[in-house]
């Protein structure tokens, strides 16, 4: 009988989405020519898809349902407590370590170049997590902060000749700077309002980078950005892409640290506390305002270095790069990788930059894969790959 | 100053405001009974503009006369962006009904990144063309030159719209149910409304309000683009915060005051600056009255 009635519920849907997508995937219109391409096949396609989709769907809900019911408890994932030993970490973290220092040996320019892209978005991802992970509040401009960075070592270069190790502090520092004056009146706001208004104040700066010629060049850009030297020494394309390469993993470690020092201290459990309760919170003495003050203002530090990074990588920046979706993009990493924990996050942005890399082909369905699991990930794992365990302490008699 | 382009621009920034008012109903009403900020709204809008143009085309090419044709593009529009509205709420948003607000936000903006990626792959990624549906009608032509027929038609379908919408929340059963469960869903359903029910109708009306704005803009502008849904969508959304999101008339003002001074900025001042300036406006109004301008304050409870 339930085999019966979920052939039926299955049919169903499939009936339902073949009619919900007839007129856009199955017509397709030309207007110049004035002919209609009919495709039937798409139709097909959707009514099987659906019919199995569904049922995947329905069986999956039922069990996160049960699931729920059974383990209340936060009990860290099988990664974790094998990594969570001494005996298994080190000799991990040592492989990782001689891995990271041969890769770009190991590989080619072209290898080590989306490698580099990757880190710039681990780290773009650890400093979002410090905002939307840990203090829990929604960040959809942060790309600003990044375009901040990015323009802000590339006009100090062109204009006053400033190198790379000057520019890297001092585009954070702006960065932070932009982070304290939009924080300053839009923290108070709620969750969502602030999502929007991060992503209002995101597209103003990329309006006012594309539209202020006599700054920022306009939508044409700058170019001839210097990549970082080695104290002078003259180095061929190469040696610079692999030295940018090691700069970035030390700076990539360095985040890893201060965020994992940050986490444990009065700051970083103030935000976690900020995250769960606000107003018990401030019940407690805890400036609400200036606490998330600072997350705001170090997670777009962490943007800007970021940003001037990717300006010393790609050599030339414009307004394009800053669109919303690279805000979007950067969140899914800290959604999927799992909101509050490094290691998650730095998963996520690897498999969401990586792979989309090196399955070329796939490349159309990127945005579309990415809004799949967006929602796939809220609904059936919203704690994200590696979910953060928070310290729970039980009460003894 | 001359006076005329002064009305212009006037009208103009009505049915600017008419159409986001279309859109930022939509928002409201949801952000109303489920305080979620429906994000794939925008995507709602440019799937019925799509709709609307397939059709059209195609009964066209099949030889309907043009009134056969705006009646059925319509209908399409309005069918297929419910339908839209309501599948999304049962994928992306019941499941999520108890979980943080973030999360359905987060969920929200995925099903808006795959609507318009499912467009763009489904479709083309080129702007169509969009035939004029509405023709320019001969008794209207002494007062052209101030507001033109598809302009008066947009005005006068959004003051439609609103009345037939005020009658429905005011004083129709459904309508009480929606305005029950926006303030409390437990005692709602306990006294015996079905709760999943009416936000599967919330979302159903919200987005056949969307539909005809998108069919509407579509037409006026003659061109659409799988994007198109996107920046409309954020400025209907300034405009339902501007008036207090959840208020129904606050979204109309909201609407109509984004419209105008957009309008007038763009007429005497810049055209560069335009989206820049609404988000200027939802930034100063979320600062200074966070509730927007129609909006109750809400008291938070321990």
């Amino acid at each position: 009988m339930i085999v019966n009635t979920e052939i039926k519920k299955s049919f169903l849907a499939s009936a339902w989405f073949m009619f919900l997508t007839f007129p856009i995937m199955v017509i397709k219109v030309n207007t110049v020519s004035d002919t209609i391409e009919w495709r039937w096949m798409n139709m097909v396609g959707v009514g099987v898809g659906a019919f199995f989709l569904s049922m995947l769907w329905r069986y999956l809900l039922v069990k996160k349902e049960m699931g729920g019911k059974k383990e209340k408890t936060d009990k860290p994932s099988l990664l974790q407590t094998v990594l969570g030993q001494r005996r298994f970490a080190i000799p991990a973290l040592v492989i990782l370590g001689i891995f990271t220092l041969v890769f770009p040996h190991l590989f080619s320019m072209y290898q080590t170049n989306i490698m580099i892209s990757a880190l710039i978005y681990v780290m773009l991802g650890l400093g979002l997590n410090i905002v939307v992970g840990l203090a829990g509040l929604l960040d959809l401009g942060y790309v600003a902060f990044f375009a901040v960075g990015a323009y802000s070592y590339a006009l100090l270069n062109l204009h006053f000749g400033m190198t790379f190790w000057v520019g890297l502090p001092l585009g954070g520092l702006l960065a932070g700077c932009f982070g304290l004056i939009l924080g300053y009146p839009v923290l108070r706001l709620r969750g969502d309002y602030l999502a929007i208004v991060t992503l209002g104040f995101g597209e103003i700066i990329r309006l006012v980078l594309e539209n202020w010629n006599e700054f920022s060049y306009g939508p044409s850009g700058i170019a001839n950005i210097p990549k970082p030297s080695l104290f002078g020494l003259d180095l061929s394309l190469d040696h610079k892409t692999i030295y940018l390469f090691y700069i970035l993993v030390a700076l990539v470690i360095f985040t890893i640290f201060v965020i994992n020092r940050l986490q444990d201290s009065r700051i970083g459990r103030a935000w976690i506390a900020l995250k769960d309760d606000e107003i018990a919170c401030q019940a407690m003495g805890i400036d609400k305002a200036k606490t998330k003050l600072r997350a705001f203002a170090l997670g777009a530090t962490w943007a800007g270095m970021g940003g001037v990074i990717f300006a010393a990588k790609t050599t030339f920046i414009n307004p394009a790069s800053f669109t919303i979706w690279e805000s979007v993009i950067i969140l899914c990493t800290v959604v999927l990788g799992g909101m509050g924990s490094i290691s998650g996050v730095i998963a996520g942005a690897l498999l969401l930059i990586l792979l989309p890399e090196y399955l070329r082909d796939f490349g159309e369905f990127r945005m579309i894969t990415f809004g799949t699991v967006l929602v796939l990930m809220m609904v059936f794992r919203p704690g994200g790959i590696v979910e953060n365990v928070r310290k729970t302490y039980t009460f003894k008699r | 100053m001359d006076f005329d382009y002064f009305t212009q621009l006037f009208f103009g920034g009505l049915t600017r405001g008419s159409i986001y008012a279309l859109i930022a109903l939509g928002y409201t009403m949801v952000y109303g009974i489920i305080q979620l900020i429906n994000f794939a709204h925008g995507e709602i809008y440019m799937i019925g503009a799509f709709t609307g143009l397939i059709v059209s085309s195609v009964l066209t090419m099949m030889g309907m006369p043009t009134l056969g044709v705006i009646f059925m593009a319509a209908m399409a529009a309005v069918i297929y962006s419910s339908a839209y509205g309501y599948t999304m709420e049962k994928i992306a948003y019941k499941p999520l009904r108890n979980a943080p607000r973030l999360s359905a936000l987060i969920s929200a903006i995925g099903m808006s990144l795959f609507l318009q990626n499912y467009v763009l792959l489904a479709q083309t990624s080129d702007f169509l063309p969009f035939p004029s549906l509405i023709p320019d009608f001969e008794f209207w032509e002494p007062y052209a030159h101030v507001i033109t027929s598809p302009e008066l038609v947009i005005l006068i379908t959004t003051f439609v719209v609103m009345v037939l919408l005020t009658v429905l929340i005011k004083f129709t059963k459904i309508g009480k149910a929606m305005r029950a469960t926006s303030q409390d869903q437990v005692m709602a359903a306990l006294l015996g409304i079905n709760v999943d029910r009416i936000i599967s109708i919330t979302f159903v009306v919200g987005s056949a309000t969307a539909a005809i704005g998108g069919i509407l803009i579509a037409s006026h502008i003659g061109q659409i683009n799988f994007y198109m849904g996107f920046i409309a969508g954020i400025k209907a959304f300034v405009a339902a915060v501007l008036g207090g999101i959840g208020s129904i008339p606050g979204a109309v003002l909201g609407s109509f005051i984004l419209g105008w001074t957009e309008s007038f900025f763009t007429g005497y001042i810049s055209s560069d600056y335009e989206d820049v300036f609404a988000f200027i406006i939802l930034v100063v109004i979320l600062i200074f009255r966070p509730s927007g301008l129609l909006g109750k304050s809400e008291t938070q409870k321990v």
